[in-house]
């Protein structure tokens, strides 16, 4: 149940950490890489509990923030991410997850997600970024996280629901 | 299957409703809580600078995450480098040999930014700098990138406090300067890049000896290019100038390393100085082997490269 589900979500979230950090940017578009952990922030957030996935979005983005690469201000992916789950948790009471609503709600999450991350940048610091680089980085980001979908949201929303024998439909 | 709102949608969803939808509200409460967590650890770390109270987090979260880093790095680099796979049998050799050109080179270029330096004594009060000549150099290989999305372009490497590393130290490869130390774990060490927004370093066109500051532009600008702004606004920079780096003792940046080429150059009306473009040496979107200049003497517990190329 939830218990077993919850360790299964945040081990999700490190291995995602690890290949968004180690693996893809050798495929990556100007640096620019698929953000997994997001993608496992919506799978939980369309299949736990809605306080689970809050809860995942939130360590999620911590460890984004504080994992060896990252020097930007700690808490704005927590911020973030935070925020994709509470949406995403929304989202998912008025739509039933088909493969259509899937896609969208991560395109919507990985938009507002990354949106959230570069406004808290433009209030906070790093004032280096002009607006229109913003918007690029954030539509690849999308484009990316979009394109990973189909390969990541089923196998982890299968994994997430098999765990629970509720959701097993 | 179900739509955004609409009465139908709705109406069905309320009609169906199970037991999970009844027990899965996205609570307010919770949202208000991490929200102020995520604004709590922001304000922490804004506030603290250097000191910030998240700094020994981050090292804890680096000290678990760094090995790890490491592993997967060494797990994925067989597919990852498919191409050069067959040409590295031995490639630990070709390291060091190319690692210890790198070396021999780069004191040349100090020793004659030194003597240049050493000329221009009335000039400038950096001959300081050129007292540290004698350096070595840890040799580390690139582990994790930091994601573009995150607005910065940082990387870790796989050297840390253990292999004599400490933070602001130079990080250099092949063929020029890659970055500086930012803070170190016992195995791993994160770098930031010449690339990152935040990252300044003090520059010299080498043709003309000016001085100027050599910003990073974000490494998903076109070709990664850096921003060079000098400090006397007379001096017009010419295309294909090499910019090394200016130095100072105490300083992150260890002198005379080259940074890139200058490839525009262009008159900042706003700021009244003369801005060019460089074109950093180091391709940023290939970095494999990387080596950290550190004092000589430094313990190691690898082998490092001395100032003459030798291996100890």
């Amino acid at each position: 149940m939830t218990r077993g589900r919850v360790p299964v979500a945040f081990v999700a979230v490190v291995v995602a950490l690890l290949l968004q950090v180690s693996l893809f940017p050798h495929v990556a578009w100007h640096g620019i890489v698929p953000n997994l952990c997001l993608l496992v922030v919506v799978a939980g957030a369309l299949t736990l509990p809605a306080p689970s996935a809050m809860v995942l979005g939130f360590v999620a983005g911590v460890a984004l923030d504080l994992a060896p690469p990252a020097d930007h201000l700690a808490g704005r992916w927590a911020l973030a991410l935070t925020l994709v789950a509470f949406l995403a948790a929304r989202v998912r009471q008025d739509v039933r997850p088909t493969a259509i609503a899937v896609v969208a709600t991560v395109a919507a999450a990985s938009f507002v997600g990354t949106s959230v991350f570069a406004l808290t940048g433009l209030l906070l610091d790093d004032p280096a970024m002009s607006v229109p680089e913003l918007l690029a980085v954030i539509g690849v980001a999308v484009v990316w996280d979009v394109l990973l979908t189909p390969f990541v949201l089923p196998p982890l929303m299968k994994l997430f629901g098999r765990l629970d024998p509720r959701l097993a439909t | 299957m179900g739509t955004f709102g609409g009465p139908e949608g709705r109406e069905r969803r309320w009609r169906g409703l199970d037991r999970l939808e009844a027990r899965n509200p996205a609570p307010r409460s919770l949202l208000v809580a991490l929200v102020l967590a995520s604004a709590t650890l922001m304000t922490l770390d804004q506030q603290g600078g250097d000191d910030s109270p998240i700094e020994p987090v981050r090292r804890v979260v680096g000290e678990a995450f760094g090995p790890v880093e490491t592993v997967t790095a060494a797990v994925v680099r067989p597919f990852t480098s498919v191409p050069s796979w067959f040409r590295s049998k031995d490639s630990l050799a070709d390291e060091i040999e190319r690692l210890e050109a790198e070396n021999s080179d780069l004191r040349t270029r100090v020793q004659t930014a030194g003597f240049d330096r050493n000329r221009l004594e009335q000039y400038d009060a950096l001959t300081a700098a050129a007292e540290e000549l004698g350096r070595s150099l840890v040799p580390a290989r690139v582990v994790a990138y930091g994601p573009s999305q995150s607005f910065s372009a940082t990387v870790t490497i796989d050297a840390g406090s253990e292999a004599g590393l400490g933070p602001d130290m130079t990080v250099v490869n092949n063929d020029g300067l890659v970055g500086r130390v930012l803070r170190v774990t016992r195995s791993t060490a994160t770098v930031l890049l010449l690339l990152d927004p935040e990252s300044i370093v003090g520059g010299r066109v080498g043709s003309s000896m000016e001085i100027g500051f050599v910003h990073g532009a974000g490494s998903f600008r076109e070709g990664g290019s850096l921003d060079l702004r000098l400090v006397d606004d007379s001096v017009v920079p010419a295309r294909h100038d090499s910019v090394v780096t200016w130095g100072s003792a105490g300083g992150p940046y260890h002198p005379g390393v080259p940074i890139g080429r200058v490839t525009d150059v262009y008159t900042s009306l706003r700021e009244s100085s003369q801005r060019a473009v460089v074109e950093p040496y180091v391709d940023f979107s290939a970095l494999d082997v990387v080596g950290v200049m550190v004092p000589v003497g430094t313990p190691s517990d690898r082998a490092i490269i001395e100032a003459d190329g030798s291996l100890r």
